[in-house]
């Protein structure tokens, strides 16, 4: 029997290249592209590296976001995926973490039987790291976070992770069905494949809606079901610009330097 | 979709659209439509001058008996029998948060473990009211299962309005579990907590860009405003949870300041018996080892000397490190200098890494992207030392240098124990 994996993913925009106007105080998005989110990357990785091992395993890839997201979704079939399924819907919009927890976890019950589900710690552009454990806890099976090494028993059932901590690692061991986190450590994600791209072009995305899922929009999903609302948001103030030190050479900017922080009390 | 466009109102100026953080606003000829991307920010709300975009959602309906929950609670985490540094912090905080919230309302240490009653004595000392001790051998390490189910038992049992934990790989790994089970609302990595809409204007009208010409001082609303970086740092939210209890958040290491330590303090420790079965817990921990690796100490430093893509190569930590012997401080990196493999993560200070306040921060070769600024620009001192003029980071240094770091910083050792003279030589003696 096949061992399956759903593998949840996020498109997110590339928050290296926001840039806030300086005038306006309003972030930039012009030209910035949207990604696969790194960490959900390493999860894939790590499932394709299983499927590598044991072909006989099928890795099913889930978003909840806008259309475009499948164009994400395309990028992981071309590495290696073989199927993709996007959640979305107008009643799934402003979700909060919980809110999106039942979505994908609704979305993972409707893909039916699996022994692993597999995602990224976090999204960059909301840095919640939630998620994950919320669909774990929906779904009723165990999880473990912060995910930098696997291996699975040749029982297929039987896994030991390490799980990295602010200062060492603890070696878990867990059964399937689990829901594991991935961060950069845990590998390296592969490039997409041409014949890969060449496939994932074609192949069909299903798109599921709110209805397809069977989540309640009242209650379950989007914003009013949503248990935190944004109260005010704003750009952070940039603290004020300080004094430039210059010299004919760099001792004496050096000592200028080491003068002011004196001067200051600050050594 | 709560934010709506009243269409008669609207003129398709795109003001709008431009200050969406989201996407989510399209136009539909001259008229601004909001799309399933809309995550209710309200910031096109600030920027539409002609009132046509209103918040439409419909207030506190079927809220629950929020008036039962009561008291502040902090996850005490503790591993191997000693209180993590985050724990004290939010104790202090947690006090504040409750003396807010008004008379009568208690900060509580919950501590889970095995044998480690003695750690409610340090938290009082650090400002807890008192302490729900929940013990177990099966609860001696942290594991998801077992920590989850005797914390949620306890909060149905007890029903704390706030509940608070440190965002470490411990309580990010715990929270949402928690969150989940009870089905209220959780806010991740908060750099700042309000409850008095007085003190949140206080900190918004000192800190942010915030327009709070709307916000009443004199609210009753005593709902905890949790504010976090999203975007990398680039967009500062405020959340609330109006409608569940408790309110829950987690919060950086580092960020909030620990009180100062009162050994005369005592409190009352409140045993709770956890129902917890070897069979609950589905995970089996093997093992837990201690990096050999130097214990980076970010969050305790007084200086902070950090390099990032300027340097050139990996090498370049070499100087850093001298440096940071030198001046007595520990090494920090950019996120591009771990990116690129020159430095071990635990020393990246940013949105995705550490959050530091240093006496000083020397930023060596840091152009000072925003994901990096938002974890340390509350520094008491930054010094900037960078080949472009133009980076970002000379706009929150206290003293900019620009130049080739290979040459300045040398300097800067070879004349750091001369400061006294250095500092002596530029003072007009008056006494004779």
């Amino acid at each position: 029997m096949a061992f399956k994996i759903i593998v949840c993913a996020k498109q997110v925009p590339d928050t290296n290249e926001i840039k806030i106007d300086p005038v306006t105080k309003t972030l930039v998005r012009e030209g910035v592209p949207s990604i696969l989110n790194h960490d959900d990357a390493n999860a894939l990785e790590e499932a394709l590296k299983i499927k590598d091992q044991y072909p006989d395993t099928h890795i099913t890839v889930i978003t909840m976001g806008p259309p475009q997201a499948k164009n994400m979704l395309r990028e992981c079939l071309a590495m290696g995926a073989d199927d993709a399924i996007l959640a979305s819907d107008r009643a799934l919009g402003g979700s909060d973490t919980w809110a999106t927890s039942n979505a994908l976890a609704a979305a993972v019950s409707k893909v039916g039987d699996y022994d692993l589900l597999f995602a990224g710690r976090q999204a960059i552009d909301g840095d919640t790291a939630q998620v994950g454990p919320q669909m774990a806890e929906k779904l009723g099976i165990p999880q473990v976070t912060y995910v930098t090494e696997f291996s699975i028993e040749s029982d297929m059932k039987t896994i030991t992770v390490k799980r990295a901590l602010e200062d060492g690692y603890e070696l878990i061991k867990i059964k399937t069905p689990c829901m594991l986190t991935a961060i950069k450590e845990l590998n390296v994600p592969r490039y997409m494949s041409i014949g890969g791209i060449y496939d994932a072009i074609r192949q069909d995305i299903p798109t599921w809606g709110a209805a397809d899922l069977g989540v309640d929009p009242d209650k379950e999903v989007g914003l009013l079901a949503s248990p935190t609302n944004v109260y005010r948001s704003f750009t952070p103030v940039p603290k004020g610009k300080g004094t430039m030190i210059e010299g004919d050479n760099a001792r004496a900017i050096a000592d200028q330097l080491i003068i002011s922080l004196k001067a200051k009390h600050a050594i | 979709m709560a934010v709506i466009v009243i269409k008669d109102k609207c003129v398709g100026c795109k003001l709008c659209q431009k200050a969406c953080p989201f996407e989510a606003i399209d136009m539909d000829g001259k008229l601004a439509v909001i799309n399933e991307k809309c995550t209710n920010c309200k910031v096109c709300i600030a920027k539409c001058k002609f009132d046509a975009i209103i918040d439409d959602a419909p207030e506190d309906e079927g809220v629950t008996d929020l008036s039962a929950y009561k008291d502040v609670w902090v996850f005490a985490e503790q591993r191997n029998g000693k209180l993590m540094n985050v724990a004290l912090e939010l104790v202090g905080e947690g006090r504040r948060l409750a003396r807010e919230i008004g008379i009568g309302t208690k900060v509580s240490a919950v501590l889970i473990g095995d044998g480690i009653s003695g750690l409610a004595q340090e938290c009082f000392e650090y400002g807890a009211d008192n302490a729900y001790l929940l013990e177990d051998t099966l609860l001696k390490n942290y594991t998801t299962d077992g920590y989850t189910k005797v914390l949620t038992d306890a909060i149905r049992k007890y029903k704390p309005e706030i509940v608070i934990f440190g965002a470490t790989h411990i309580g990010r790994d715990l929270a949402p579990r928690v969150a989940a089970r009870l089905n209220t609302g959780l806010t991740a990595d908060c750099t700042r907590l309000d409850v008095k809409v007085s003190s949140y204007i206080d900190y918004a009208v000192k800190n942010t860009t915030l327009d709070t010409s709307d916000l009443d001082p004199n609210s009753e609303d005593k709902g905890l405003k949790q504010t976090r970086p999203a975007f990398g740092g680039n967009l500062m939210a405020t959340i609330i949870c109006p409608k569940t209890r408790p309110q829950m958040s987690t919060v950086r290491p580092g960020v909030m300041t620990k009180r100062e330590r009162n050994p005369q303090a005592t409190g009352e420790i409140i045993t709770v018996s956890p129902a917890i079965a070897e069979t609950d817990i589905r995970t089996q921990i093997l093992d837990i080892v201690k990096s050999a690796k130097e214990l980076v100490s970010l969050t305790d430093a007084d200086i902070i000397c950090s390099g990032g893509r300027g340097l050139g190569d990996a090498s370049g930590f070499e100087l850093i490190k001298k440096f940071a012997d030198k001046v007595g401080g520990v090494v920090g990196s950019s996120r591009a200098a771990v990116d690129a493999g020159w430095i071990d993560h635990s020393h990246q200070v940013g949105q995705t890494g550490t959050t530091v306040k240093p006496k000083i921060y020397f930023a060596c070769g840091i152009s000072g992207a925003i994901q990096h600024l938002a974890g340390m620009q509350t520094s008491e001192l930054i010094v900037a030392i960078n080949k472009d003029p133009s980076a970002p980071i000379f706009e929150v240094a206290d003293y900019g240098i620009v130049g080739d770091l290979y040459k300045i910083i040398p300097e800067i050792i070879e004349e750091w124990d001369n400061a006294e003279t250095l500092y002596e030589s530029t003072l007009t003696r008056t006494d004779d």
